[in-house]
């Protein structure tokens, strides 16, 4: 019987499938499920790297030593392993090699919008591009042979709704593949400038078989249904334009696309009056279309922003079609933004920082952006994995150089310092920026889903494991320790005393809060029976305890009230309370 | 064109459960024989954030994303979730609301404010419309957390798809230990 699966799901069974061996990555949305389903096949070697450059070469290593290998990323993160990827193009594969992008139309959780498929053409590596979980499944186990047929890299391209929409597979059993032998080979493999050239000139011939390839491989077919209009799409877009369109077109649905099938292309368009292009993000098809010098349709049309669904597909093709729209209520609905949890062990450093009116807070992604939504509203500024605390050293020099005396604060959680922010710690302390680091350590990855890091002390096999020590880190940075504060975050006063010390530092300052993210199961049996209670005698309706951005906590009938199944009884709120009306439950 | 296609559109606040309901649904779905697309966001809007599934099936689907003005049966966790998302349920789609209240942080610190009257305005404009607090239900099962498998039962009779035997699937993704609690919410949901 089919399996109902994610693409995510798909991929990793497929992958597995293929007799892959090692596999790595580092969480982001909406990758991060890829290596949590291939860590549950044991004959896969499964890690979280502590970065997206450290999983492309251990899966480039893994690979020229003879294994089938694949690393997976979002979208961003293929920017961070931009530098072995590229190369990787010139010294070709031993064991197939897949990274897999998971770009993100609609930025549902990232922050920006980039049409990955350009790194396949900029880099000159084959793409393949599935439109659901079967395909997924399909495609990655193709894209192994691909790699090893033609010595290079495959670019895995997804999106959101292929990695988290479901749909149904026929899976099919493992074939174990022996690892290929290893042989040293320093022209193909040492990058040196005289080898580099070589393989420039084998890597531009190597396009030549992968063009004849697009031109015959079903992955790029054609679906004549007759009718005046060809739409030619890839990717989720095909399954939108199906959704719209059906059989009243024909479509020319690309899996293969870099390089593109110019051939295919020129003899599909040939048979129609008018020609879509239907793809999301960028005009990458329509582009190469265009360059053929075929007339169609894309862009002119369908937005350069947000997320294609078929809605949009059929208001850009179809405006004169009646609005199928259903009810509407004369109801303004408030919005409902995404907050810090109940509980969150970020809440008390962001509830004492908040009251610092002269300070620069420079943020970072992760759970901890969140801080920067009012009441708390604390960042300044949040672009990148990492940049909190280099960005931070930035205005330190720039506001020095203009004689601005504000105190730089960077924010940063523990998975993202170890992924890109510790490298701007050394940047601080080397060119001296007197600048405070907040590492906002809560022991796990959290936004992702709760993923190990190297702070853990477990893998992501799940096997005990070194725990890198923030603090020895920073002090072996060059932090002194007298600079350097370990805090608990739900007790206010310890975290107020160490953020004026930070504001009073002349040197780089670390803060490390040390508490769990309280979404850990082990935190939440622990706490399970933990609430606070309000005494309705004791208060005044002052509302200061709303100040802490607290999901948890309300007002009813001008008293503050709790709500018993939200909250976890960290007591940030009866710190703040002047009137000591709210406590522990006993 | 799939004209048999069927749509289910599942909203909440993060934490509700709608993911679990949506899993239990398409797996049931899938057993049935139909073809089945769900969708879902996670990410930053589990975080407390109103949140999406796209439940599809018939013959043959194609896209996962249920259109405006398409949702055969529209499914609220939370009573204001059922306004945001009104406009995508189908003329004379079934809407079932959770008659239950979260508010959001901007309403509760003041920057927004929660709209009344919200189900007697849904009674007068909505036809099919059930309306019954499954986090009520759940709380007096013994645990709100059901609330998910209350709306389910609901939805699965809204939508009749009670012919399809639902407690091997809820046997399959339920905990042991959770499975009784949850079969009764089932029930519960079934009945309303």
């Amino acid at each position: 019987m089919k399996k109902i699966m994610t693409g995510n799901e798909a991929i990793a069974r497929g992958a597995w499938e293929a007799g892959l061996h090692v596999a790595a990555a580092y969480p982001g949305t909406p990758s991060t499920e890829i290596l949590e389903n291939l860590a549950t096949y044991k004959e896969v070697y499964s890690e979280w790297a502590p970065n997206e450059k450290v999983a492309v070469e251990v899966t480039a290593g893994a690979s020229i030593a003879g294994a089938r290998a694949l690393a997976a990323m979002k979208h961003v993160g293929l920017n961070v392993a931009a530098d072995p990827f590229f190369t990787l193009a010139y010294t070709g594969v031993n064991g197939g090699l897949v990274v897999v992008t998971a770009d993100d139309p609609g930025m549902y959780s990232s922050q920006n919008e980039q049409d990955n498929r350009f790194y396949a053409s900029h880099a000159k590596v084959p793409m393949l591009e599935p439109s659901d979980s079967q395909e997924a499944h399909d495609f990655i186990k193709q894209a192994f042979n691909l790699s090893e047929r033609f010595d290079a890299p495959v670019l895995f391209r997804v999106s959101t709704r292929i990695c988290h929409s479901k749909s149904l597979v026929e899976t099919a059993e493992r074939i174990e593949i022996a690892a290929k032998p290893y042989k040293k080979n320093t022209k193909k493999y040492v990058m040196a400038p005289a080898n580099a050239k070589e393989r420039k000139r084998v890597m531009e011939r190597r396009i030549d078989d992968l063009k004849a390839f697009s031109e015959a491989t079903e992955l790029n077919r054609a679906e004549m249904n007759g009718g005046k209009t060809g739409i030619i799409t890839s990717g989720i877009s095909y399954q939108h334009a199906m959704e719209v369109f059906g059989d009243t077109v024909s479509y020319l649905k690309l899996g293969f696309t870099w390089p593109l099938p110019e051939r295919k292309i020129r003899d599909f368009a040939a048979h129609f009056e008018t020609i879509y292009v239907i793809e999301e993000n960028e005009p990458y098809i329509e582009n190469f279309v265009k360059q053929l010098g075929i007339k169609c349709t894309g862009r002119e049309k369908l937005p350069f922003v947000d997320e294609l669904t078929p809605e949009i597909i059929r208001r850009a093709f179809f405006p004169d079609s009646e609005e199928t729209g259903g009810y509407e209520i004369d109801a303004k609905v408030p919005p409902r933004p995404p907050v810090l949890c109940p509980g969150c062990t970020h809440r008390g450093f962001f509830y004492e920082i908040a009251k610092y009116k002269d300070i620069v807070a420079t943020g970072d992604i992760g759970c901890y952006t969140l801080g920067s939504v009012p009441p708390l509203g604390v960042n300044d500024v949040v672009l990148c994995m990492g940049a909190s605390i280099s960005g931070g050293v930035g205005f330190r020099k720039a506001f020095d150089k203009a004689g601005r005396k504000e105190k730089i604060f960077a924010v940063i959680g523990d998975s993202t310092f170890f992924h890109s922010g510790i490298t701007g710690l050394i940047d601080a302390v080397v060119n001296k920026a007197p600048i405070v680091i907040n590492i906002l350590d809560n022991r796990i990855t959290a936004m992702t889903g709760h993923q190990e890091n190297p702070g853990t002390g477990r893998t992501l096999m799940g096997e005990p494991t070194y725990q890198v020590d923030l603090k020895a880190v920073c002090m072996a940075c060059g932090v002194k320790e007298e600079n350097i504060r370990l805090i608990d975050p739900y007790d206010l006063k310890q975290t107020r005393e160490a953020i004026k010390a930070g504001h009073d530092a002349a040197e780089p300052f670390v803060i490390i809060t040390t508490r769990p993210c309280a979404l850990i199961k082990s935190v939440l049996k622990e706490r399970a029976n933990m609430k606070c209670k309000v005494d309705t005698d004791k208060c005044i309706g002052c509302k200061m305890c709303l100040k802490a951005g607290c999901p948890a906590i309300g007002v009813n009938n001008g008293k503050a009230l709790i709500d018993r199944t939200m909250c976890n009884g960290c007591e940030i709120c009866a710190q703040i309370c002047p009137k000591n009306a709210i406590s522990r439950e006993d | 064109m799939n004209n048999d296609t069927k749509s289910i559109l599942l909203v909440g606040v993060g934490g509700q459960g709608t993911i679990l309901a949506s899993k239990i649904l398409s797996e049931g779905l899938a057993r049935k024989g139909y073809d089945v697309k769900m969708s879902e966001i996670h990410g930053m809007s589990q975080r407390g954030g109103s949140v999406t599934t796209h439940v599809r099936f018939g013959s043959k689907v194609a896209s996962p994303i249920v259109p405006q003005g398409g949702a055969d049966v529209l499914v609220a966790f939370e009573k204001v979730e059922a306004v945001r998302w009104l406009s995508y349920l189908k003329k004379d789609g079934w809407l079932v609301v959770n008659d239950h209240k979260i508010e959001s942080l901007p309403v509760i610190t003041g920057l927004a404010e929660y709209p009344e009257g919200v189900i007697e305005k849904l009674r007068r404009e909505v036809p099919n419309l059930k309306v019954f607090s499954a986090s009520k239900i759940a709380e007096d099962l013994g645990n709100i957390k059901s609330q998910n498998i209350v709306l389910l039962g609901a939805l699965v009779k809204a939508m009749k798809l009670d012919d399809i035997d639902w407690k091997p699937v809820l046997k399959k993704i339920i905990p042991p230990k959770l499975y009784d609690l949850n079969e009764k919410a089932f029930e519960a949901g079934l009945a309303q």
